[in-house]
């Protein structure tokens, strides 16, 4: 690719400073919709007293949250207790720099691009397992235990669903896989969509999947112990996840910066915050599953369903590969539907009662 | 209407198969002896015609002279209620047979009536405080119960 | 090489957002699983009883009120119909009439904040429970109209109720019970066949027939678990025999039956309060009764179909001006009784959820 001025470090530096920057007012942008929006699902009004129309909310909230004192648990293990939120913050923070911003502006084009996000994103859960072990603390193991088994199962019909794309674009660079979307890959691969939908949701702990920090459950799950700077950097984590998993379905599935009109970029950020704003309508809408459940859905359901929407891309790449796209679009929506109808019959969300 | 049952006629009942147990009966309620308490219950509770298997309330009050433990028990399938009391004689160690056995709903409220009165009920499984924590000193709802003030 | 596992014991409670009150679960879990829970009470013992011993039967209204804190018209109701026994006072026609209204509002103001946080606890984070919140705050503008108080409301008195409602309380009843059916439609809807809703509930903390009846359980929690008994229907008092409603009774037992009868008993409440509104006599609506009032010697146990089951009274009259028992038949504290029966092998999860759809009030359980 062309850096910046070709020179490589001076890219660097000046992308560095982009990312950081588009991150921290994101999440602080997000931060306010989510709670206005919310509000306005359960008839009430949401933050309005800070700045016109409560905007400055997240910069109050975090004044706060610096100011606040910093709590260490006295039997806690002091040092993993310390590492525990940066080995969570910072991986995430890595995603954004292969995701694209417009065509050609990123930090690094690698041409393994999705495979690079996968692989630094599945560091975080190290960092939650880490938190609740250092906090001596009975509820946070509890909710670290289910975070880790959640995260890994559903780590697969994420990626299976994204092996799906890769086949139809032919590369696993993000910008190759944005160029090569003619018609926006979600009609393409809507079975692929709803499954990796799915399993992002539950890769960022969100509702419906949002058990290992139930509030009406074990009172913060992971992150109960924590205070002050690490707790905001908790809480950052948990939105910057939801800002790279938009972003990188903005990116695979919905054309990334294309669109008419309006310059590239803005139709990038259109698109993070519609799909956003599909992460808080189901969070204020359904109630949350239980560990067994959560783990049969994703090895009963998702799994062979990723599995058979592998096998039938394959299928089409390789049999169909001059086919005009459209025929293929109708084709998959039919399959989508028949395939999600027939299995959720056939699939209970049971568990039940264990003998004692 | 639930028909409340008259005490008398629950009592020449009882007087047949436990002579000595009924110390006295009126309208409105009949009074058992302690240590037959347990047998009665249990007629009153198998027996088909009168089938007393729901166990609405037991309360206890305390006549400075003795402690009364009132027991409300009803019928669901034929909508009647009685009142059967005891009394309990001694303020330093009284005692009296659980009912648990055949009624569930007794747990908590025998450990009630221990815990704010001080009667204690052989047979219970887990005698012991429920409201006020354990190492309290005397029992709040009798009447000679002063804290210090 | 084996792997060595071992139970920890685990505390729910007392501070807890889900647990409803200060109510502690002291829970031995096997991973996820609950094999032993241990219900701790006493974090709310005011000593109501004794306190009532030393105050007089009017003076003792009040303390009524803070027993179920989230619904004290039918404290007052139990309280007061008893006293009324006792000492043989007539109640005027308007005054029963107004005391079923009361009543009933209660009834659907109590089950609205039940299901709202048992939903709540399902991890619906909030919204079925602000869109209910809705509703309640109808119910309590109408309890504000008439007698001046939003929570603890000290309406009724011994030989009727302590003033007459107001021109504008039955155009606002009206409104309200109008648009209430519509309501309870649209929380089915969006609940009702919710397939999240059902996994969590259905099934799940099953009390059976035979347990409910022997733990001497009442009002949701009984019928819920099959047995068709309202204290309206087989015992009733007031004016409820010139009503029609029906009992709802579920079939299984479980959260989801209990959850469902509650939005039943909602509806029969609205039917409740139409019928009394057309019925409405004029006239008085409050008996001139002595200040310190003293009942003649004797007892009286006087209970009526509160919202979260029978709630009773027994009292123990010598002619003074005080009672000299005053005892309150709780019916969350006998609910509570097979809680561990119902608890154990579900999940930590479950347990919160089981918990929740029992539905008590802390303040009546440790008095």
């Amino acid at each position: 690719m062309t850096y910046l001025f070709d020179n490589y470090w001076i890219h660097f530096a000046l992308f560095v400073v982009i990312i950081l920057g588009f991150v921290l007012t994101m999440i602080m942008g997000f931060i306010y919709i989510e709670r206005r929006g919310l509000g306005r699902f359960q008839i009430r009004l949401g933050p309005n007293r800070v700045g016109p129309f409560g905007v400055l909310q997240p910069v109050a909230d975090a004044i706060k949250v610096l100011i606040k004192e910093d709590i260490i648990p006295a039997k806690g293990d002091k040092l993993v207790f310390w590492l525990a939120p940066v080995v969570a913050f910072v991986p995430i923070l890595m995603i954004f720099a292969v995701v694209p911003f417009q065509s050609g502006a990123l930090l690094a084009d690698l041409n393994i691009g999705i495979l690079y996000i996968v692989a630094v994103s599945s560091i975080a859960a190290v960092g939650v397992f880490m938190a609740g072990w250092s906090s001596n603390n009975k509820y946070s193991l509890i909710g670290a235990m289910r975070d880790i088994a959640q995260l890994l199962s559903y780590e697969i019909p994420l990626v299976l669903s994204i092996v799906g794309v890769v086949l139809i674009a032919g590369s696993l660079s993000m910008t190759k896989i944005v160029e090569a979307q003619s018609i926006p890959f979600i009609l393409l691969q809507p079975l692929g969509f709803l499954i990796f939908f799915t399993a992002a949701l539950a890769e960022i702990n969100r509702c419906p999947f949002d058990l290992v920090e139930a509030d009406s459950e074990i009172v913060a799950g992971f992150h109960v112990e924590y205070s002050g700077m690490k707790f905001a950097m908790f809480y950052l984590m948990e939105y910057c996840e939801a800002l790279a998993m938009a972003a990188i379905i903005t990116t695979i599935f919905l054309g990334g910066w294309k669109g008419p009109l309006l310059p590239p970029f803005l139709w990038f950020l259109i698109k993070v915050v519609g799909v956003f704003f599909l992460f808080f309508w189901i969070r204020s809408t359904i109630p949350r599953l239980r560990i067994d459940q959560v783990m049969a859905f994703a090895w009963k359901f998702l799994l062979p369903l990723a599995l058979i929407n592998l096998l039938i891309t394959a299928l089409q790449v390789l049999v169909w590969g001059e086919v005009s796209p459209w025929a293929i679009v109708f084709v998959n929506m039919a399959i989508m539907v028949v395939l999600v109808v027939l299995w959720s019959r056939f699939f209970k969300l049971g568990g039940g009662r264990v003998a004692v | 209407m639930t028909v409340a049952l008259s005490g008398k006629e629950i009592a020449a009942k009882l007087q047949q198969r436990f002579p000595g147990s009924i110390v006295e009966s009126s309208e409105s309620n009949l009074v058992v002896k302690g240590e037959s308490l347990l047998d009665i219950a249990s007629f009153l509770k198998t027996s088909p015609d009168l089938d007393f298997d729901y166990l609405t309330a037991i309360t206890a009050v305390d006549y400075y002279a003795y402690f009364e433990v009132v027991y409300q028990l009803t019928s669901i399938k034929h909508n009647h209620s009685l009142v059967v009391k005891t009394h309990c004689y001694g303020r330093d160690n009284p005692a009296l047979p659980s009912v648990v056995s055949l009624w569930r709903g007794a747990d908590f409220q025998e450990r009630e009536i221990y815990d704010l009165m001080g009667i204690r009920f052989d047979g219970h499984p887990n005698m012991k405080r429920i409201f006020l924590w354990e190492g309290f000193k005397g029992y709040p709802l009798r009447k000679d119960f002063s804290n210090g003030n | 090489m084996a792997i060595k596992t071992e139970p920890f014991v685990i505390n729910i409670g007392p501070q807890h957002p889900s647990t409803h009150g200060v109510f502690r679960m002291r829970t031995t879990l096997d991973g996820e699983v609950v094999v032993d829970m241990e219900p701790v009470f006493g974090y709310l013992h005011r000593g109501v009883e004794k306190l009532a011993e030393g105050r007089s039967y009017k003076q003792n209204i009040p303390l009524s009120d803070r027993l179920d804190y989230i619904s004290s018209m039918t404290n007052n109701q139990a309280y007061v119909m008893a006293v009324e026994k006792l000492a043989e006072i007539p109640v005027p026609e308007r005054a029963e009439y107004i005391r079923v209204i009361m009543a009933e509002l209660q009834r659907i103001a109590n089950h609205l904040i039940a299901v709202g946080a048992f939903l709540n606890d399902c991890g619906a984070f909030m919204t079925p429970f602000l869109y209910m919140f809705r509703e309640r705050e109808k119910i309590i503008d109408l309890f504000d109209m008439v007698c001046g108080q939003r929570l603890l409301y000290n309406y009724m008195r011994f030989g009727g109720v302590s003033q007459d409602i107001p021109e504008e309380f039955l155009p606002a009843l009206k409104t309200l019970v109008n648009s209430m059916p519509g309501f309870i439609d649209e929380y089915d809807q969006l609940l009702a066949q919710n397939e999240i809703l059902l996994a969590r509930s259905k099934g799940v903390g099953i009390l059976s027939k035979e347990l409910a009846i022997n733990i001497s359980a009442s009002g949701p929690v009984l019928r819920a678990s099959g047995v068709k008994r309202d204290i309206r229907k087989v015992d009733p008092y007031s004016v409820y025999d010139r009503f029609e409603f029906d009992i709802p009774t579920g079939t299984v037992g479980d959260a989801y039956d209990r959850y469902w009868v509650r939005i039943q008993e909602m509806r029969q409440s609205v039917r409740i309060i139409k019928q009394a509104m057309k019925q409405l006599p004029s006239g008085e609506v409050l008996t001139e009764v002595p200040l310190r009032l003293r009942p003649p010697v004797g007892e009286v146990y006087g209970h009526i179909e509160a919202p979260k089951g029978e709630l009773g009274f027994y009292l123990v009259s010598d002619n003074s001006a005080n009672p000299y028992r005053w005892h309150v038949r709780a019916p969350s504290l006998f609910n509570l009784t097979a809680l561990r029966d119902m608890v154990i092998g579900w999940k930590l999860a479950d347990a919160i959820i089981i918990f929740g759809s029992i539905d008590i009030t802390m303040g009546e359980v440790d008095r």
